[in-house]
């Protein structure tokens, strides 16, 4: 469709501009900065907080340049006497509702509302302090989330993200006036409603009113505990963004500065989640290579297509809306929580410590992990398998706490073993990653051959579009195989749970034909999780999963079956996939939830 | 001084609405419009916009449905005339719903009631009922349905009204797009005051000569007047527009009237020495219906006290002028009258309301100024000491 162009004048500079672009885009193009909080580019327009309002000439009132869109002849003025006047009254008023403790606030430097008051200088309190002491008390009822009200500006990007982006909406407007707050489902706690824990909306609360629980001090303590052994494990996703909390480009690759850092840190052995997200191809991929086995074969009623379960968020929000559709997922364990048992038991007896005294520390790009790591049956080890989950945000915290240069960091490897790993295991950080690494593995080992993309590089099942489909057609199959012979593999894959909604959809009503569904919980999948460092948006998730694809090339082996540590495990340990062992160490069962 | 007052008798006298509607449908929709719009008609819930510009606008849009909905969630403090217009004439209302319908294209149309007016369900139903028999008869297709509000101020602002139909939270929307283009399921929509409709309806009926005789340039024909506070005549008037205050309380005054509220209370106080000059209208001082007046022993802190709870419990709490703003009026005239901030503060709250006024979302953030800085300003001594 060809869109008119609408010609207008901001500060006095003209300027043409696609019709319906906003005032507060076309000043962008100017490269005039008009400060916004409530906006944001993930998602839809609210016009609330009024901090982008500008001057419109012959305009009675002052538009907000984010809502607004452009009009021929408009003449605007972004920082006229009016505008400055009540954006420095608006911003006011934001902080006396706001709880102003940025000393003692976890988001301090990190805060937009921080930041803009720094801007306008805003010294002594004109207004009365409004912040009600019973919105004082932090609800930490969630193992993943923590809301703190007295900090809330009431801007709804929380609101939005968990309507609009995750079709979850946990977080909604309630009550009006001066009780006008965001709250959930009859004011209950956030561990006992329908959050997924995914952290969306802390990635996108410009203060601290949604931020993660942090057990920064937990884990130093236990890396300064004598008797504790203390090794971490770190998620593909990591890798290309923790550079961001030291000033570096999005999509940095930073894995031997990370692991150098851990070190520095003091954790005992720096391990990798990569490892085990190999070992969930293995598990996974001959799951689904069963499931159709019983299908086609055996003619039995198989739960298809099969879904993955890499992502926490992504399983609770199955329990909480599709419980209908639970036999459809995957009963691996996500890669941390494979991790967990493994580091105490295999893992613990290679390097001879007694799991008791061990401490499993993984940073995640996510804090649904959090949620997941204190889930009853994440207990396969004997033991709570993983006992801390940071976000990449903390460990970047950890890392300045310690006085530690990132940038200046020489590269390390990881310590083996349950270090070494792939480049199919390093793409599970973006979404398609999963699908693809289980694709090359299961191509392979169903027809002897690589999967038919060149340099192995399954390009449909990559790309940011919200919902993605692909077909491969298996053909001249390994005899034990033949039942495949012929069989066009459907797969899909969604990422942001609103985006997941539309496949579970589909599935519930019979009509979707695929055999194999990845679903991240996450836009983007778990380089935008809501652990990763803020801000997020779509061109930052670009760099970081551009940093993932040239990660995995960098790679010497790029598939999960051909990690020589896979092999040995099997060999030595698990003996094969879905056997006993991983049964009871790998496997897992999932639960209905309630709906509000 | 000659008294000017003029009763009329436009709204609540009996006419056969149906021979005006049968007589309508047989002219173009563009005449009739062109007749509202040459009228001067401007909305009577406040806002005063001309009713035949809204009209032509929901026309000239193309679509596949329009609506038409009749705004009565009367919330204004003070006004009381749309309740009882529905009640002595709802079949004129009807009616001015139907001929809108006609004008624009639209053949839904929702009555949007007050929820406190529940009661005036049954027999808005029966009216309702008659008058689709009646519309049938004259082969019009045109569906009337009641949607009732739920104690929401802000509901009245049209946008807000329309979020509550649709089943969200009652929260002014972002304009443009106005009504008339996305309106109610984001089709082209009408929303009309209960007695814009039927001073519509008797433009319909009478064309627009007589009507624009009445009133002033601006502020055309008569409008309907709730009156209240300190009068011996408390009620409902029909007057013609163009009076002054000081005739309006030579009227209604119990003869120690100190100060008028003109509008509610997102209107503005008039004091004493100013009803000679104020005019009630467009040109002077708007008002969609409410007019309270107050004697001597009235204090103006506690009226301004009682306005600003409102505004504050009312506001929707999406924007920051209005959400914030309003607290911080409210608590502050109160640290004012006990002294924990100086008199002078009462500047910086009246610099705060000019921003209020100019960058709050909608109407309710925008009009808070009203009361608030006219208070003020005349009655400064009240509100410290």
């Amino acid at each position: 469709m060809s869109k008119y162009k609408v010609n207008l004048k901001i500060n006095n500079i003209p300027i043409s501009v696609d019709e319906g672009t906003t005032i507060l885009d076309a000043a962008r193009e100017l490269n005039f900065k008009i400060p916004t909080l409530c906006h944001h580019d993930d998602l839809c327009v609210a016009g609330n907080c009024r901090v982008c309002v500008v001057e419109q000439k012959g305009a009675r009132l002052l538009p907000a340049s984010c809502a607004t869109p452009v009009s021929e002849g408009m003449e605007i003025q972004t920082n006229s006497l009016k505008v400055r006047q009540a954006r420095k009254h608006i911003v006011e008023l934001l902080l006396s509702e706001h709880n102003a403790d940025c000393t003692k606030c976890f988001k301090s430097g990190y805060c937009e509302l921080q930041d803009m008051s720094n801007d306008y200088r805003i010294g002594d309190h004109v207004f009365l302090d409004l912040v009600k002491e019973e919105d004082k008390v932090v609800d930490i009822s969630s193992p993943s989330i923590e809301k703190d009200d007295s900090k809330c500006i009431r801007c709804q990007r929380c609101v939005r993200t968990c309507s609009s982006l995750q079709y979850v909406s946990a977080l909604a407007v309630t009550h009006k006036g001066n009780e006008m707050r965001i709250s959930t489902f009859m004011d209950k706690p956030m561990n006992d409603v329908v959050c997924t824990a995914c952290g969306q909306c802390i990635n996108r609360c410009p203060t601290a009113a949604l931020t993660e629980r942090n057990y920064i001090d937990e884990v130093f303590d236990a890396i300064y505990d004598p008797s504790k052994f203390v090794v971490v494990q770190t998620a593909p996703a990591t890798r290309v963004a923790i550079g961001e909390e030291f000033g570096m480009e999005p999509g940095s690759r930073v894995t031997g500065k990370m692991v150098a850092a851990l070190r520095r840190l003091g954790f005992d052995k720096v391990l990798d989640t990569d490892f085990t997200a190999d070992l969930t191809i293995m598990e996974e991929g001959t799951e689904l290579l069963v499931r159709l086995k019983d299908a086609l074969v055996e003619g039995k009623e198989v739960a298809l297509p099969m879904l993955t379960s890499c992502s926490p968020g992504w399983i609770k929000f199955q329990e909480h809306l599709y419980p209908d559709l639970l036999d459809n997922l995957s009963t691996c364990k996500s890669p941390q929580q494979m991790f967990g048992p493994l580091a105490k038991t295999y893992y613990a007896e290679k390097v001879n410590k007694n799991p008791a005294d061990m401490v499993v520390v993984s940073i995640m790009p996510c804090t649904a992990k959090k949620f997941e790591a204190e889930r009853p049956e994440m207990r396969g080890s004997g033991y709570k398998d993983v006992d801390y989950v940071l976000t990449t945000r903390e460990l970047g915290r950890m890392i300045h706490q310690a006085g530690i240069d990132f940038e200046k960091l020489e590269d390390e490897k990881y310590d083996s073993i349950l270090g070494e790993s792939t480049g199919a295991a390093v793409i599970f950080g973006s979404t398609g990653g999963v699908m693809e690494a289980a694709l090359r593995t299961a191509y392979e080992l169903v027809t002897g051959r690589e999967v038919p993309f060149t340099n192995l590089n399954i390009k449909p099942v990559r790309g940011m579009e919200g919902v993605k489909e692909a077909s491969v057609k298996i053909k001249d199959v390994k005899p034990e195989w033949s039942f495949l012979e012929g069989v066009e593999l459907n797969v899909a894959i969604a990422h942001g749970l609103a985006n997941a909604k539309i496949l579970m959809d589909k599935i519930r009503a019979g009509e979707a034909n695929h055999h194999f569904i990845e679903i991240m919980a996450c836009p983007s999948g778990c380089i935008g999780g809501g652990g990763q460092p803020m801000p997020t948006n779509m061109e930052i998730r670009k760099k970081r999963a551009a940093g993932i694809y040239e990660e995995d090339e960098a790679m010497t082996v790029r598939k999960s079956h051909e990690n020589p540590e896979v092999t040995e495990i099997y060999q030595s340990f698990l003996h094969e996939p879905l056997g006993h062992k991983s049964h009871d160490l790998l496997h897992t069962h999932y639960y209905p939830r309630k709906r509000h | 001084m000659e008294k000017q007052i003029k009763k009329v008798d436009l709204i609540f006298g009996k006419v056969d609405h149906l021979a005006i509607l049968d007589a309508c449908f047989k002219r173009t929709r563009d005449e009739i419009i062109l007749d509202v719009i040459d009228s001067g008609l401007r909305g009577r819930g406040g806002a005063g916009f001309p009713t035949g510009l809204k009209w032509k606008f929901a026309k000239n849009e193309e679509a596949d449905q329009k609506y038409v909905i009749c705004n009565a969630d009367e919330g204004e403090p003070g006004t009381f005339k749309d309740r009882e217009i529905l009640t002595q004439v709802p079949e004129k209302v009807l009616a001015g719903m139907a001929l809108c319908g006609y004008c624009i294209g639209a053949s839904e149309g929702y009555i949007y009631l007050r929820g406190e007016y529940n009661f005036l369900l049954p027999p808005l139903y029966k009216a309702i009922d008659e008058f689709h028999q009646k519309l049938k008869k004259m082969n019009f297709d045109f569906t009337i349905r009641i949607c009732s509000g739920s104690g929401a101020y802000v509901c009245g602002e049209e946008t807000a009204l329309m979020e509550s139909m649709e089943g969200r939270r009652g929260e002014p929307r972002n304009k443009p797009p106005f009504p008339t283009s996305e309106g109610f399921l984001g089709k082209p929509t009408s929303v009309n005051n209960v007695e814009t409709l039927v001073f519509a309806l008797m433009i319909g009926q009478e064309g627009p000569t007589k009507f624009k005789e009445m009133g002033t340039f601006d502020s055309r024909g008569s409008k309907v007047f709730s009156v209240s506070g300190d009068t011996p005549n408390p009620g409902i008037y029909e007057l013609e527009l163009g009076m002054t205050l000081e005739q309006f309380v030579e009227e209604f005054g119990d003869g120690d009237t100190k100060a008028v509220q003109v509008g509610g209370a997102s209107g503005f106080c008039v004091s004493r020495k100013d009803f000679k000059s104020t005019l009630i209208g467009f040109e002077g001082i708007p008002t969609g219906g409410s007019m309270m007046l107050f004697n001597s022993s009235r204090s103006m802190y506690n009226i301004l006290n009682d306005y600003l709870e409102f505004m504050e419990e009312e506001s929707c709490g999406q924007c920051t002028p209005c959400r914030v703003g309003c607290q911080q009026l409210l608590k502050g005239i109160e640290a004012v009258k006990k002294g924990i901030k100086p008199p002078s503060y009462l500047e910086d709250l009246q610099k705060l309301s000019d921003t209020m006024r100019i960058a709050s979302k909608c109407g309710l953030g925008q009009s808070v100024p009203n009361p608030f800085n006219s208070i003020i300003n005349n009655f400064r001594e009240e509100i410290i000491y």
